[in-house]
Parts: structure tokens; C-alpha cells; sequence
């Protein structure tokens, strides 16, 4: 015979209390763990070497690819002789908390301030699994259109700030950043907007200020 | 395209309430999925008769679904209405200064196991 039990729990509660846990643990160990998420195509692998190139020399960091098929991105990030784990998330969409501390343990995070995940290529997934990250920023690309908050609300509500990347094409697209920017706060007030160029950079020192205050903050 | 990840998330659950109740078979799993959680019940369904043949806890498990109604509430004219029906936009005063009181969840309900 079967016995009904209840339970009334929210789906994604247990990874909630991972990921709790998880940023516990990194703010004991004063690590700055940064969700990067976006489409595949909108420039994420470009930003984070362009990233990793301004700060190479202020702070020491990781990077954790959890893009499917990542050799590529592997290789060019770990030319900069910045630290690189592959994720494996089983042919999962998305990385959880679990997964998460998994890779951190195997990178082995001692010596580091500051360990970027590569989420994988998805608006959706990533955006509806708390990773126990810091932050989580998202590239929204200017070719991807200015729609996407209203398509995708849920990556617009959960991230710490936007990347609207490759502004230099912008003449070439309808892409009305200050409108976006107006859906983007709508669904989340306090979201940070920084338009960039990975490929000229333009506006990036803004997002790298903004990154090294917020390392810096984490870590007191 | 999010729903197998889901499913392999509440398999995660049930294993821990298998293991704090010392239960081997689950019978049926009851779920509460609001109307606007982008979560599509026909999609679901696949796939969980697709992962249950991978997950020897949920084997023999049914699935039921029940659907919550989306409600907005507006903060202009402090009146809730249907979120699908009418969206963001309040049908009282046409106001846009609205949030989703309640139809973006997916809970387990209950469980039959033994």
C-alpha cells in the first residue's frame, strides 16, 4: 500500500539551500564567484578574455567553462595563464549549486579572488538554477535584438548586471538600447547596464571598475 | 526546453525525502505548476516518461499535474485580475505598474511512496 506524504516544496528549494550554503562558504574564503550567462553567439567567450586581459595583472583568477563542447574556449583562456576546469553537466542544459562546488573543489580555489563560471549558452536554464555564485551577469548582444527582456524575463529579473555587447555594429541593427534599458529596469530596478564593445573595447573599463569594486567589496 | 532539468531537479528532492522516510518506491508524484511558470505540462509529461526509465526511485511513478491560474495585482488601482488574459497591462485602469501575485510556481505537492 502506498501512504501519502506531503511535501509542499518549491522545485528549486534544494538547490536554493546549496547554493546558500555555497556563497557562505565562498564569503568565509573571501572568493568572488561571478555567473557569467547568455545566448550561445552574443560574444561571452570574447568578454571574458577581454576581461581576463584587464585584470590578469590585479587579481588572480579561475575560469570554469561549462559550455558543451568548450576545448576551444578551454584552450584560448588558458593561454592567458589564467586557471581552467571543463564542467561537465552530464548533458544538462543548465549548471546547479551542486555542480558548482563540485568543479571549485577540483579547480582548487586557495590561492584565487576571483572565479568566473562560463554558464551554458541558454537564456532559460541558467537563469532558474541558483549556481551559489556572487553575481550574475548576462551578455545580451545588440544582434539578438532588444526584445529579449520581454522574451526571457526571468535572466533579466536574476542578473546583477547586463552586458548589452557589440555596440560597435550597432548602426547596422534596430536596436534601441535606451528602450531596452527600460525594459531591463522594469523587471529588475536595480540591474546595472553597461553597453560594450568586446571586439573594440569600448565601455569596458566601466564593466571591469564595476568588477573590481565589487571583488574588493565581497572581500572586507 | 527547461523541463528535463527540472525533472532531474525534483528527483534530487524525492531522493532525500526517500532517504529521510526510508521509502524504495514512489507511487505517484503530485505537482502545482502555475499557469505563467513557462513550464509546458504536454513537454513535461515527455520527459518524464522519458527520465523515468533512468531513475529507479520514480520507476513506477505517475505524474499529476495540477495548474494554478496566473493573478496579477495593480498597485495603481489595487485590483488583481487573470495574468494570461490580460498580461502586464491592468484591464481596470491600463496601467502597466502591475506584478504576478501568484501562478510562477512549480511545488511538489505530495507524494504516494511506501
Amino acid at each position: 500500500m502506498f501512504k501519502v506524504y506531503e511535501v509542499k516544496e518549491n522545485v528549486f528549494a534544494n538547490n536554493e539551500r546549496e547554493a546558500n550554503k555555497l556563497r557562505k562558504e565562498l564569503k568565509e574564503r573571501k572568493l568572488f564567484l561571478l555567473n557569467l550567462m547568455s545566448s550561445p553567439g552574443s560574444g561571452k567567450t570574447t568578454t571574458l578574455v577581454k576581461t581576463l586581459e584587464e585584470l590578469k595583472d590585479k587579481l588572480n583568477m579561475g575560469v570554469m567553462e561549462a559550455d558543451i563542447d568548450g576545448i576551444v574556449d578551454a584552450k584560448t583562456i588558458a593561454e592567458l595563464g589564467v586557471k581552467t576546469i571543463q564542467v561537465h553537466t552530464g548533458g544538462m542544459c543548465h549548471l546547479d549549486a551542486d555542480m558548482t562546488r563540485q568543479a571549485l573543489t577540483e579547480m582548487g580555489t586557495e590561492d584565487l579572488d576571483l572565479v568566473i563560471l562560463e554558464n551554458v549558452g541558454n537564456l532559460v536554464c541558467p537563469a532558474e538554477f541558483d549556481t551559489g555564485a556572487v553575481k550574475n551577469v548576462m551578455i545580451l548582444s545588440i544582434p539578438e535584438g532588444d526584445d529579449k527582456p520581454l522574451k526571457y524575463p526571468l535572466m533579466f529579473e536574476v542578473s546583477d548586471v547586463v552586458l548589452i555587447n557589440k555596440i560597435d555594429v550597432l548602426p547596422y541593427f534596430d536596436f534601441n538600447i535606451e528602450q531596452c534599458s527600460k525594459e531591463i529596469h522594469k523587471l529588475n530596478p536595480k540591474a546595472k547596464i553597461f553597453p560594450i564593445s568586446s571586439k573594440t573595447g569600448e565601455g569596458i573599463q566601466n564593466w571591469i571598475d564595476w568588477l573590481v569594486a565589487a571583488v574588493h567589496d565581497w572581500q572586507q | 526546453m527547461h523541463e528535463l532539468g527540472i525533472i532531474v531537479q525534483i528527483t534530487k528532492s524525492l531522493a532525500e525525502i526517500a532517504e529521510t522516510n526510508k521509502l524504495t518506491e514512489i507511487g505517484s508524484v503530485t505537482l502545482e505548476i502555475g499557469e505563467v511558470s513557462g513550464i509546458i505540462p504536454s513537454y513535461f509529461e515527455d520527459c518524464w516518461q522519458y527520465y523515468r526509465r533512468k531513475n529507479e526511485l520514480i520507476r513506477n511513478a505517475e505524474l499529476i499535474i495540477e495548474i494554478k491560474p496566473g493573478v496579477t495585482f495593480c498597485e495603481d488601482c489595487r485590483k488583481i485580475y487573470e495574468t494570461v488574459k490580460y498580461g502586464k497591462e491592468c484591464p481596470f485602469c491600463e496601467n502597466e505598474n502591475t506584478f504576478l501575485v501568484e501562478g510562477n510556481e512549480c511545488i511538489i505537492k505530495q507524494i504516494e511512496a511506501r
